[in-house]
């Protein structure tokens, strides 16, 4: 079953003319002036839907929030910022099917009562920047935005702003500082952007798959919406599957599809490449911690392991990890694991904004750490130093990236000790590899 | 002598001043950064200098974003940035090769520019391109599905574009 991706290989579906002929800005023509804001809000809460840019809160609850008690203007505002590592699905919806989004936008304003929104586009997405300008004109002059829309006499302003490369505006309190034009430094919560947010105003902030999965919600109703799925996974997901596999891309789950399933199905990843075999996944961008192949496929119960919030989180951090963003990474048996754990430590260390000393310097201190053991200078203290780090920047920052770049570092520690051991103790060795997996590093190191 | 920039850039910059309160001038920073760099080639303090006359905020308020965002480069920089993400699915898909080769080729390191000015070779963080991995971007155009063939082909109609 598709529901975002259900029209998406249309030729120019991108053109209000054909997103229409597929029945585009139907469901708004039947909600708009039909149904109350209220009532709209009641279906998205009905429908089960979950953020869908990582954290999974509930997206109607979250709507309820809104501070509806200033007369301040309030603004709905859409992440678009889509910079964590492993996910690139947001972009497939705005390249290809922009209306969708904007439809959604214009749904979800309409419930907020927001009569401005705004979508926070990564300024390297310049060139879908340029396609969402030219759909938002298309739908000026349709009169799906601008002035009393359809007759129904609500007033919405549709607004793209870009940012200009940097991972921690994808944070929602950061993406509001960055479009105020300031730093991208997160606040501190309370108060909630939800109360005040924007230039101070009540904001809301929900990812590009969330508002764009407002339209078929609206369309089927939240309670037929949440019959999609298991349990509190409900509706549909868009993964955004990359690493050694047959057939990276994006593709959109029905919720609770096996995770061997999703990986070896011809529908989906299509396998490992050259016949390899599969050493670990990180399922959820590559802030979740990473699950050897022994946990992916089976959860601590034995059951299988699904594709849902749930099932991909069962064991806590112990066994299981976190379905995100939906940035599904696949590491075949030749992959270095202390690699890629200091590439990512790289990342949230360039990524840092700074703002706390934890996360300022320990991101930095653990790259180094790391770079020296994937390098041959690492000494046997330096595992249990790295673990030291990344347990007293978790929870002890402003915003969740703290989190975020300690999480893959105690991951691989947890699962892969051995391969960091092996770095240590075979320092020559890791060198004339080219830093190519050994297959010996386990029995040496034991 | 006042910098001036050109009519397009100017026309632009006041369309998106509109697109925020009259009283939130400086929401269009980020944004009106991107056009004068397009323009310019690289933010000096001149141009950055203009942007806060225009904006009528503090040139310290221009400064402090232009250092934070990766994509504003407060240095000159070459015609053609190559822009090479290097972040863990890039990784391993190639992108340490990728780079390796067209340091070789263009005879430059990472973060330097070729002598005659064209082309600078950078590393970045993801660009949301994982699935087509390796890639590069350069300008407002991605380059994905990297081989050492395209990329010959890309350096070339980069060389020969007037």
């Amino acid at each position: 079953m598709k529901l975002l991706l259900e029209n998406i290989d249309k030729p120019d579906l991108k053109s209000i003319d054909v997103y229409l002929k597929y029945g585009g800005y139907n469901t708004l023509e039947n909600i708009l002036g039909k149904k109350s804001p209220d009532e709209v809000t009641e279906e998205v809460k009905t429908s089960g839907l979950r953020g869908r840019g990582g954290a999974g809160f509930p997206s109607g609850l979250k709507w309820s929030f809104l501070d509806k008690s200033t007369d301040k203007p309030r603004y709905l505002l859409c992440n678009a910022d889509e910079s964590e590592p492993g996910t690139f699905k947001d972009r497939l919806l705005m390249e290809k099917n922009p209306h969708l989004l904007i439809e959604g936008m214009i749904l979800s304003s309409y419930a907020l009562g927001c009569e401005t929104a705004y979508i926070y586009i990564r300024g390297e997405y310049m060139f879908i920047l340029r396609i969402l300008e030219k759909a938002i004109q298309e739908a000026y002059s349709k009169g799906f935005l601008g002035k009393n829309i359809k007759g129904t006499g609500y007033n919405l302003d549709l607004f793209v702003h870009p940012g200009a490369g940097a991972y921690i505006c994808g944070e929602e309190t950061a993406l509001i500082e960055s479009l105020e034009g300031k730093r991208g430094n997160p606040r501190i919560k309370p108060p909630f952007p939800a109360v005040s947010g924007l230039w101070d105003c009540p904001t809301i902030v929900n990812n590009v798959e969330t508002i764009a999965a407002v339209v078929p919600i609206l369309k089927m109703g939240g309670a037929e919406y949440a019959k999609i799925g298991i349990g509190r996974s409900t509706g549909t997901k868009l993964i955004s599957a990359s690493g050694n596999i047959n057939k990276p891309g994006v593709y959109e789950i029905v919720m609770g599809v096996s995770v061997e399933e999703f990986i070896y199905s011809d529908e989906y990843c299509g396998g490992i490449k050259d016949g390899n075999d599969i050493k670990a996944c990180v399922p959820g961008g590559s802030s979740v911690p990473i699950l050897p192949k022994h946990l992916l496929f089976k959860e601590s119960t034995g059951e299988p392991r699904l594709m849902t919030y749930e099932s991909l989180s069962e064991g806590g951090f112990q066994t299981g990890s976190m379905l995100g963003s939906g940035g599904f990474i696949v590491y075949d048996e030749k992959q270095c694991i202390v690699r890629n754990t200091w590439n990512f430590a790289r990342f949230y260390h360039h990524e840092s904004c700074g703002q706390c000393s934890p996360c300022r310097e320990g991101t930095g201190w653990m790259e180094r750490v790391l770079h020296n053991i994937e390098y041959g200078h690492g000494n046997s203290d330096d595992i249990d130093l790295l673990w030291d780090i990344q347990r007293r920047i978790e929870g002890n920052t402003i915003c969740p990236l703290g989190d975020a770049a300690a999480w893959p570092v105690a991951a691989a520690i947890r699962h892969f000790r051995h391969e960091f051991e092996y770095h240590v103790k075979y320092p020559h060795r890791v060198m004339d590899a080219d830093h190519v997996y050994q297959p010996e590093m386990k029995t040496l190191v034991n | 002598m006042s910098l001036i920039f050109s009519q397009d850039s100017m026309a632009e910059i006041d369309r998106l001043i509109t697109h925020y309160p009259p009283n939130r001038k400086k929401s269009a920073l980020l944004p009106v950064l991107h056009v004068v760099q397009k323009e310019c080639g690289w933010l000096s303090v001149p141009v950055m200098d203009k942007v806060a006359e225009i904006l009528s905020i503090k040139p310290i308020e221009v400064y402090e974003v232009a250092t934070f965002y990766s994509m504003y480069h407060t240095e000159q920089v070459g015609k053609y940035v190559i822009e090479v993400c290097h972040t863990g699915p890039c990784m391993i898909c190639g992108a340490d090769k990728i780079i390796s080769y067209i340091s070789d080729k263009l005879g430059i390191k990472v973060g330097e520019t070729t002598k005659d000015g064209l082309f600078t070779l950078k590393t970045v963080e993801c660009l949301g391109a994982c699935g087509y991995a390796p890639m590069f971007q350069i300008g407002e155009e991605y380059f994905e599905n990297l081989t050492v063939e395209k990329i010959d082909e890309i350096i070339h109609h980069f060389s020969t574009k007037i």
